[in-house]
């Protein structure tokens, strides 16, 4: 298990029953250390309340969504293959339109 | 006339007379004194003194001089701002803050584009407008505020709203660009041009009590907005303000904070918002700022060869890439989903249970009985009611709902539903549609029940009529249909919903 804390912003938080941050034990493989797209995919298999096609495009998340592990936008650490290690940080942001 | 018709002609003839005076401002027709010999660092008269070659005049350092004595700031970052200029794309809620803050500090030259006008329903945000601004084209009504707040800056109006042909001509004219925009592909095509022409571009956007701010388009390595979104959202997920609500300080903070941007860019003071993305919770009181991905060198706009370029965007098809029009505000259109016979209109709705002039109240609590009855209810009206007799208060349709034998199912969102609604109304959310099926079931049941005899013994053929409505009438066609899928075949969908029914039966029924 790895203890992670999913943070839901930008509206993504009632796509998960209004939650906006939720400290997760996410299993891992053995001999594998979690990455994001696991942390993701196990968002959505046990956290997700609502229309998931809002959360994830395919085994990614959806335009508009930014990702980051521990406040870094998860390109500068890996994206789907960053890894997760206990005690960090994984944000899920949608980005806004509205002015 | 009445006096709402030359209310809205003046209005009219008011926003006509203003751009009039706007295009002999930016012609130079009109020699503007004040704001030339404040801003020109061209005061003409040989001054008795010296300063460290600001260009500031006496007028400027008197009304500039909190911020001149910063240590932070000081004469020369002043001058700057004197000397900028800064395009605002949107007069809203973000634009509102910004282009005040901006002409309040003393930017020599704003731009301000929008091409809506303003509505009652704006001003609890977009506090650059007036309630004597309703109706007024919100570019300029802004440039009016400004004007009064600053009268010694250049403020420039652009009614015809930013598009793919006037963005580059637009931005090339202004160091510095605010997008203050409500929508994606006016966010796509403004970063766009910023790339093209090369001017940073402070971003903001907020809606409900979350907001983000963020400066594109800046330095070597700055991202604009297609690195990091190159992919559009799909257009369902784009709340708009005037479906998911926002919380009227909230695009004040975020556009307070982007007139500070745009100072600090202007000023070359302190360290822009590039690379790093501010993401506040107004409702839990949090602000947060997280760091972004550098520029992408295969991005279609600023990468190393981008495919979008000053000469190509003009062409580029913001509708089709983002799957939206940049409509913002707008009511979405009028969809027809279900088959015609299937729907109602308001008017027809009111005709069919509220048969006539003559119906009063207790009329109807005493004569309608369901559909079927009618045609025996219209009978004793033509009975009883013969049309000497004055017509009393037209009963609005309002016991529609509230009639045991009749169902008005309304699928709009709770929000809504508790600002007003049809008395007796069950409400089912289009969002969780299938978890109220029961309680619809429930409903029709009660109704068959209540409708007597006459009818229960039939009420397989005949079951009580049920009517959906929602706000504008296209998710009450999406909820008969799934209600045809989960076996209840006889809704009828509203058209034009609880606005068509304001509009068209009950001019008390309140809008939103």
């Amino acid at each position: 298990m790895v203890k992670v804390r999913l943070e839901f912003s930008g509206g993504l938080d009632l796509l998960f029953g209004n939650q906006k941050a939720v400290e997760a034990d996410i299993p891992q493989q053995s001999g594998h250390q979690l990455t994001v797209a696991e942390a993701m995919a196990w968002a959505r298999d046990n956290l997700l309340t609502d229309r998931p096609e809002l959360f994830m495009k395919g085994s990614s998340v959806r335009p508009g969504v930014l990702v980051l592990l521990n406040d870094t936008d998860w390109e500068l650490c890996g994206e789907l293959d960053a890894l997760v290690a206990d005690g960090d940080r994984v944000t899920f942001i949608s980005t806004l339109h509205g002015g | 006339m009445s006096a709402e018709d030359e209310l809205t002609r003046l209005r009219a003839q008011n926003a006509q007379l203003q751009r009039e005076l706007d295009r002999l401002r930016g012609s130079g027709a009109l020699q503007q004194s004040a704001p030339d010999a404040a801003n020109g660092a061209a005061a003409t008269a040989t001054p008795s003194w010296d300063g460290l070659q600001h260009g500031l005049n006496k007028e400027q350092i008197a009304r500039y001089s909190r911020q001149i004595v910063l240590h932070s700031f000081g004469v020369q970052a002043q001058a700057k701002l004197c000397r900028g200029s800064v395009l605002i794309v949107g007069a809203g809620g973000l634009g509102s803050p910004a282009a005040l803050y901006l002409a309040a500090a003393g930017v020599g030259r704003l731009g301000i584009v929008d091409k809506d006008s303003v509505e009652l329903s704006n001003i609890h945000r977009q506090i650059i407008h007036r309630e004597a601004d309703v109706g007024v084209h919100k570019a300029v009504s802004a440039a009016q505020s400004c004007r009064a707040l600053n009268s010694s800056i250049q403020v420039e109006v652009h009614c015809e709203g930013f598009t793919p042909a006037n963005a580059v001509q637009l931005v090339r004219q202004y160091d510095v660009v605010v997008d203050a925009s409500d929508n994606a592909p006016t966010r796509y095509l403004i970063s766009d041009a910023c790339c093209a022409v090369g001017r940073p571009l402070v971003s903001g956007a907020a809606i409900g009590t979350d907001g983000q701010l963020t400066v594109y388009c800046h330095g070597a390595d700055g991202p604009c907005y297609r690195c990091l979104f190159p992919e559009a959202p799909a257009a369902g997920n784009c709340a708009r303000c005037v479906d998911a609500g926002v919380l009227g300080v909230v695009p004040g903070v975020i556009g307070t904070l982007q007139a500070l941007e745009a100072v600090k860019l202007l000023s070359g003071i302190g360290e822009p918002m590039s690379r790093r993305l501010l993401v506040i919770d107004c409702a839990a009181g949090r602000f947060h700022s997280v760091k972004l991905r550098a520029k992408s060198a295969s991005c279609v706009s600023c990468g190393t060869s981008p495919a979008i370029t000053a000469a190509s965007l003009p062409s580029y098809d913001y509708a089709a890439f983002t799957g939206q029009a940049a409509a913002n505000d707008a009511a979405p259109k009028p969809l027809q989903l279900i088959a015609r016979e299937d729907r109602i209109t308001p008017a027809e709705l009111q005709q069919r249970w509220v048969a006539g002039p003559c119906c009063t109240a207790r009329h109807w609590q005493g004569c309608v009985r369901g559909r079927a009855s009618v045609l025996r209810y219209l009978y004793k009206l033509a009975a009883e009611c013969p049309s000497s007799l004055p017509a009393p208060a037209r009963l609005p349709g309002c016991r529609i709902a509230s009639q045991p034998d009749c169902v008005v199912l309304d699928v709009r969102p709770a929000e809504q539903f508790n600002i007003c609604h049809l008395p007796g109304a069950l409400h089912a959310p289009f969002k969780h549609f299938d978890r109220h099926l029961d309680q619809v079931k429930g409903r029709l049941a009660a109704a068959a029940a209540a409708a007597g005899p006459a009818t229960s013994g039939s009420s397989q053929d005949d079951p009580p009529p049920l009517y959906v409505v929602c706000r504008r009438g296209n998710d009450s066609q999406r909820a008969v249909a799934r209600l045809r899928e989960l076996g209840i075949r006889h809704g009828v969908d509203v058209v034009g919903g609880m606005e068509g029914w304001a509009a068209e039966v009950d001019p008390s029924f309140p809008t939103y």
